[in-house]
């Protein structure tokens, strides 16, 4: 009797979520994959037409111009701004003073909002008044033009992409000050270096957490927009900015190929799915949960 | 010991390096914003404006009043600060209950639902973006501010996975207690948890704030009319109409899009930094 009553509050507790997950996951999932084997615009009701989106876009020319952009992005992007954030959690968790002032100046960028950020970054790299160009320019060194050479629009994202690692320093050093201390000073009486410390003991203390932000970096750098969307418009010049959510968009609302947007949704989906599972495949084998 | 001094000093100096790299492109965005417009364009750089206009500010905010491409900024302050407390309202009081249902009610599918509610959070937007609009146009909501704030009243699997750690944590003794006094578990929920889980409540209402704050792609997909833009597709769209020249106004128009979420962030650090350390936690 009282398990039944808790069980039917238990149901209706969790009734919005059950409807929300049914409505805005469930449902367009199942209907995106429906769509995209379909011929469908805005102004047109769906119609079947089997895997003709998904051979389409095997010849499309931009779609791989897209994967290429986007696996490029994320390839240098992801490893760069690991690292930077777990050095950064280091040297935050040494107990210097002053700690949480700069642990609030290496986090501020990533409170800023994209459009924000976009804006302040076009004024920054601008090839004509740009201020660290300038800047590089006092140390001799011609810097080039970020925003129109096709070589440096990408590395100027991936700049970019770097200064916003303060979320993933946050957790990292969230869990750094969750190794045991013991630990450290039991392999400091056995003579280890600092490196020997970081390498045997920190590192994999924290790896479930190195891997959580790997996975999470995977699947942020793969989704890319904003930025990209608003400081390069149609991924100027000659496409070297133009991401795969960005044809994505343009497809589903500038070109009103809804079926065809969504195919290459199920894509990105499958893509990363697929990446997220070979990630933690290959990394569980350094993962280690003793700690944290 | 000289030898911990001097590992001491190093991480100072790079601290303090790393610090100034980090905090620079503020400081060159607030010292634009505050510039003549001519001293925006000189070579090599003016670091500090000859005469500081804090009129740029008034000015970025009222640009063009006297013209048709008017870019009300105000306007679209205010739509945003409406849509955040919708959003905002709806994730807490939403997800408040479905993490307490999750938390501490055992019911038949439970950890299967959550397990399954976890795993969403992988799901890429993208992948959901037509179907998501389809269902808006049939209901005809493009075009107004629902599609973007009427989901919030649903859920979301982050917020609920937040909230569940968090009521966990609550001794289950209280609602022991109050059952055996006769209470129900709506009585426990109002009187019990929610004022015990004020911390988490907040961080939950910070994040929603922030991410309504911060969206573009919702407002860029779902609003139509230039009077009902948010800040942030604002902003973009006085980029394209009248910034690209004008970078003392744009800088200053940017200032204003960041200031609020830098206000929240100082007053509500603790939180934050609680609530960013949760996440990693599994």
């Amino acid at each position: 009797m009282m398990r039944r009553k808790e069980s039917r509050a238990g149901f209706l507790f969790a009734l919005p979520w059950l409807f929300g997950l049914v409505a805005f996951m469930f449902y367009p999932l199942l209907m995106s994959l429906y769509y995209s084997f379909c011929d469908y615009s805005a102004l047109r009701s769906p119609v079947w037409i089997g895997t003709d989106n998904y051979s389409e876009l095997f010849h499309d020319e931009v779609f791989w111009i897209c994967v290429k952009n986007t696996l490029l992005y994320a390839c240098f992007s992801l490893p760069l701004s690991m690292v930077i954030a777990i050095g950064l959690a280091m040297l935050l968790n040494t107990n210097v003073k002053g700690m949480t002032v700069y642990r609030t100046i290496f986090f501020i960028p990533s409170l800023v909002p994209m459009v924000s950020l976009a804006m302040l970054w076009l004024w920054i790299l601008n090839g004509d008044y740009g201020v660290l160009n300038t800047a590089l320019a006092s140390i001799g060194i011609k810097g080039p033009n970020w925003l129109s050479d096709v070589a440096w629009t990408k590395p100027a994202l991936i700049l970019m992409s770097v200064w916003g690692v303060g979320n993933a320093m946050l957790i990292f050093l969230a869990s750094l000050q969750d190794v045991p201390t013991s630990l450290l000073e039991a392999s400091e009486l056995d003579g280890a270096s600092a490196w020997q410390k970081t390498r045997n003991v920190t590192l994999p203390m924290i790896s479930p957490v190195i891997q959580f932000n790997m996975v999470m970096g995977i699947i942020g750098s793969l989704q890319v927009f904003a930025i990209p969307f608003v400081m390069f418009p149609g991924g100027i010049p000659a496409r070297s900015t133009y991401f795969y959510a960005m044809y994505l968009y343009d497809s589903a609302f500038n070109y009103s190929r809804m079926g065809y947007a969504s195919a290459m949704g199920w894509i990105l989906f499958v893509v990363i799915l697929l990446l997220t599972l070979i990630a933690l495949k290959l990394s569980n084998k350094h993962v280690h949960y003793g700690g944290v | 010991m000289n030898q911990k001094k001097f590992s001491t000093a190093l991480t100072h100096a790079a601290l303090v390096t790393l610090s100034c790299l980090f905090i620079f492109p503020f400081l060159w965005l607030l010292d634009t914003a505050v510039k003549p417009i001519s001293e925006t364009m000189k070579q090599p750089p003016v670091w500090i404006p000859s005469k500081f206009e804090f009129g740029n500010f008034w000015e970025a905010v009222n640009y063009g009043s006297d013209k048709v491409g008017y870019i009300p900024f105000l306007v679209y302050a205010e739509n945003t600060v409406m849509l955040a407390l919708l959003v905002v309202t709806g994730t807490v009081v939403s997800n408040a209950i479905v993490a307490y249902s999750f938390a501490r009610l055992r019911w038949w599918g439970r950890d299967l639902i959550f397990a399954v509610t976890l795993a969403t959070m992988m799901v890429p937007f993208p992948v959901m973006m037509v179907p998501t609009f389809t269902i808006f146009k049939h209901l005809g909501w493009i075009g107004t501010y629902r599609p973007l704030w009427v989901p919030a009243w649903f859920g979301s699997a982050f917020s609920i996975f937040l909230l569940r750690q968090f009521f966990k944590t609550i001794p289950f003794e209280l609602s022991e207690a109050a059952k055996i006094d006769g209470a129900g578990e709506w009585t426990i929920f109002r009187s019990i948890i929610l004022p015990l889980s004020k911390p988490a409540l907040s961080v939950v209402a910070l994040f929603s704030f922030m991410g309504t704050w911060n969206d573009f792609l919702g407002p860029l997909i779902y609003l139509l009319r230039q009077e009902t833009f948010t800040l942030s597709l604002g902003l973009e769209f006085y980029h394209s109409k009248a910034g690209g020249t004008q970078w003392n106004l744009l800088m200053a128009a940017t200032s204003i899009v960041i200031l609020p979420v830098l206000v929240v962030f100082f007053f509500c650090q603790k939180q934050f930094i609680k609530g960013i350390s949760i996440t990693g936690i599994k």
